[in-house]
């Protein structure tokens, strides 16, 4: 079997006197999209910060693809192909959607002279392959200002994807996008299995989690309390699970199911 | 046709030009030309004998640039969302550089590298405050607008200085010549602005200008140099205003300490005549250059048409804040 694409061991990190995270271990396969769920405060982005180099675990360890990495910063997670795919912040609204694409990382000549039409063509083949914009006003030089919030978000996650990332991590891709564009953005998500990289989602709907998730952790009070494929479960013996770790911050399945009816 | 084909074709066919989608596009490029040549119809009605006869156009080649040109690096500046108010005094404090090095060495050229490094250093102790200092720029700038002023009458002790030995030396041609009968001084300017157009949309440095101006929070979590990228456009700016201020110096054969002083209003004018917007990340090197040909006219205008001085003042106002009321109407109406 080939090395997990990123693996965590033992990791903890703590603010002054609070424990922000305490032993967390977790592994992430190729093509895996891994459900991070937990309430406010939990560590979930105590958890993403430490994975994209932001902050150092005081304890633990980090691999990526087998080798262990000691001194994570944010520079070297991006060159080790980790994306983050911030909600609309990380746009610039008037500018154009080929600058956006290639925001950081434009396509140059020597001397760092843009190539402009492949940029262009590249934008446009994304925006038909993979973004499905077919408005025939949305061209590669329309500014972000014209895209819905389903939309941006596309922008943004295909931005991810086209950098050859191999973890992108969404951090509540979906909050304050309408129904049908949480749709659109929830299908983004899927193409990232399929492009065969792998992501780390966090949403605070248990649905949006379920309908695109291949595994689900569950944090509570900085501890993973559960941690399960997606297909075990229904989506109702999800949400009554979920109850059961915010009551009792753990969850047991032999406990659960041993249980038979299950109290809520 | 299927569907995915008709889409196909929308999207990889060549970029179709209708009259709409130009307008649309360049909208505030057309604006201030439209204005540009309604203003030299005006001029050129009221006052048909100074404006069409060449003279009046040789000398206006050779003036706008002084201004003309700091306003190329600052519509960068600006686009990146800073600004530099300093230029001005280093028009003047660039020549110190020239005298101090000439005056030891006898060498014209060697006075000219250093009027352009101490335009650099002048731009990299602005940048140093804001990128560094993190300083916002109007404040900084405000206040080595008058170090800067105040080092070079310290530094000449406000003396005046002949340049005689510029005068029809190489370097002294190559920046106040002509060129196939054109002042150098508006070959300069077409050449900086080709390059400012260069930078700004067609290499690395701009992409960083446009995205920092836009949303520096987006700049900072996709890794864009926002700190090198602002050093580089303040810089550039210092070298520039030394550049301009070297070639006014050598056009009139004089420096004198307060020189560039009348600079600031019509380089900032220019700038944003040409729709380039004071929140940043959008601006045009096309309206900045036509912006600083229409606002170096006016005073020739006025006068030509048989206003009083100080009418022009009033025609400055109403003209920049005609064209900045038009530019954001326009925004307005198009951004979608
Ligand atoms: N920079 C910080 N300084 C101090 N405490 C922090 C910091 N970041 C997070 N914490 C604390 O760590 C805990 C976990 O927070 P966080 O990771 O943001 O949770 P979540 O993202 O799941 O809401 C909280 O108690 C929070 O107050």
């Amino acid at each position: 079997m080939t090395a997990p694409v990123l693996e965590l061991r033992h990791v903890a990190k703590s603010f002054g006197g609070v424990h922000a995270l305490h032993d967390v271990s977790l592994q992430l396969g190729a093509g895996e999209v891994l459900g991070l769920v937990g309430d406010n405060g939990a560590g979930k982005s105590t958890l993403i910060k430490i994975i994209t180099g932001y902050h150092r675990p005081d304890e633990g360890e980090i691999y990526f693809r087998g080798a262990r990495i000691d001194d994570l910063t944010v520079t070297k997670a991006r060159a080790l192909g980790v994306e983050t795919v911030y909600q609309e912040r990380a746009l610039a609204d008037q500018q154009s959607l080929w600058r956006n694409i290639f925001m950081s990382r434009p396509l140059t000549r020597p001397g760092g002279f843009l190539k402009v039409a492949e940029m262009r063509r590249v934008t446009s083949e994304l925006m038909r392959e993979e973004m499905g914009f077919t408005s025939a006003i949305l061209t590669p030089d329309t500014p972000v200002t014209g895209l819905s919030g389903g939309e941006r978000q596309g922008l943004a996650i295909v931005r991810a994807l086209h950098f050859e990332a191999d973890l992108i991590i969404l951090d509540e891709p979906t909050m304050g996008l309408s129904l049908s564009e949480t749709e659109k953005c929830l299908d983004f998500v899927r193409g990232i299995r399929a492009a065969g990289k792998s992501a780390i989602f966090i949403d605070h709907n248990i649905f949006h989690i379920y309908s695109v998730a291949d595994r689900i952790v569950m944090l509570d009070r900085g501890g993973i309390a559960a941690e399960f494929p997606t297909s075990r479960f229904t989506l109702e013996e999800l949400t009554r699970i979920m109850r059961e770790v915010a009551a009792t911050g753990r969850f047991d399945e032999a406990d659960r199911q041993g249980d038979a009816g299950g109290t809520a | 046709m299927t569907a995915a084909a008709e889409r196909a074709r929308q999207f990889l066919g060549p970029r179709q030009w209708t009259l709409k989608s130009f307008s649309i596009r360049y909208a505030s490029q057309i604006g201030i030309t439209t204005a540009f040549i309604l203003v030299w119809l005006v001029f050129t009605v009221m006052a048909p004998e100074t404006f069409l006869s060449s003279r009046i156009y040789v000398s206006y080649a050779q003036t706008v640039p002084y201004f003309g040109l700091i306003a190329l690096p600052l519509t960068m500046l600006i686009v990146a969302g800073e600004i530099d108010l300093s230029f001005p005094s280093v028009f003047a404090l660039g020549m110190v550089g020239y005298i101090a090095v000439e005056h030891t060495t006898h060498s014209i050229t060697l006075g000219v590298l250093a009027t352009l490094l101490m335009g650099a250093i002048a731009g990299f102790v602005n940048g140093f405050f804001v990128c560094v200092v993190a300083i916002p720029a109007l404040v900084v700038t405000i206040g080595t607008q008058f170090l800067y002023r105040g080092l070079t009458l310290v530094l000449v002790n406000g003396k005046s200085y002949t340049l005689l030995e510029t005068d029809g030396s190489i370097p002294g041609r190559l920046l106040t010549g002509r060129f196939l009968g054109l002042p150098m001084q508006f070959v300069w300017f077409v050449v900086l602005a080709v390059i400012s157009w260069v930078l700004l949309f067609r290499h690395r440095l701009g992409q960083n200008a446009h995205v920092i101006g836009d949303n520096k929070q987006a700049a900072g979590l996709m890794g864009i140099p926002i700190m090198r990228t602002r050093m580089i456009l303040f810089i550039l700016t210092g070298v520039v205003a030394a550049l301009a201020g070297m070639m006014n110096s050598f056009a009139v054969i004089n420096f004198y300490p307060n020189q560039g002083g009348s600079t600031l209003l019509p380089a900032l004018a220019a700038v944003f005549v040409g729709g380039t917007s004071v929140f940043g990340g959008r601006g045009t090197i096309w309206g900045t250059a036509v912006g600083a040909f229409l606002i170096g006219g006016i005073d020739a205008g006025a006068v030509a048409v048989g206003l009083k001085d100080f009418w022009t003042q009033v025609i400055y106002g109403a003209i920049v804040l005609g064209a900045v009321t038009t530019h954001a109407l326009l925004q307005r109406r198009f951004a979608r």
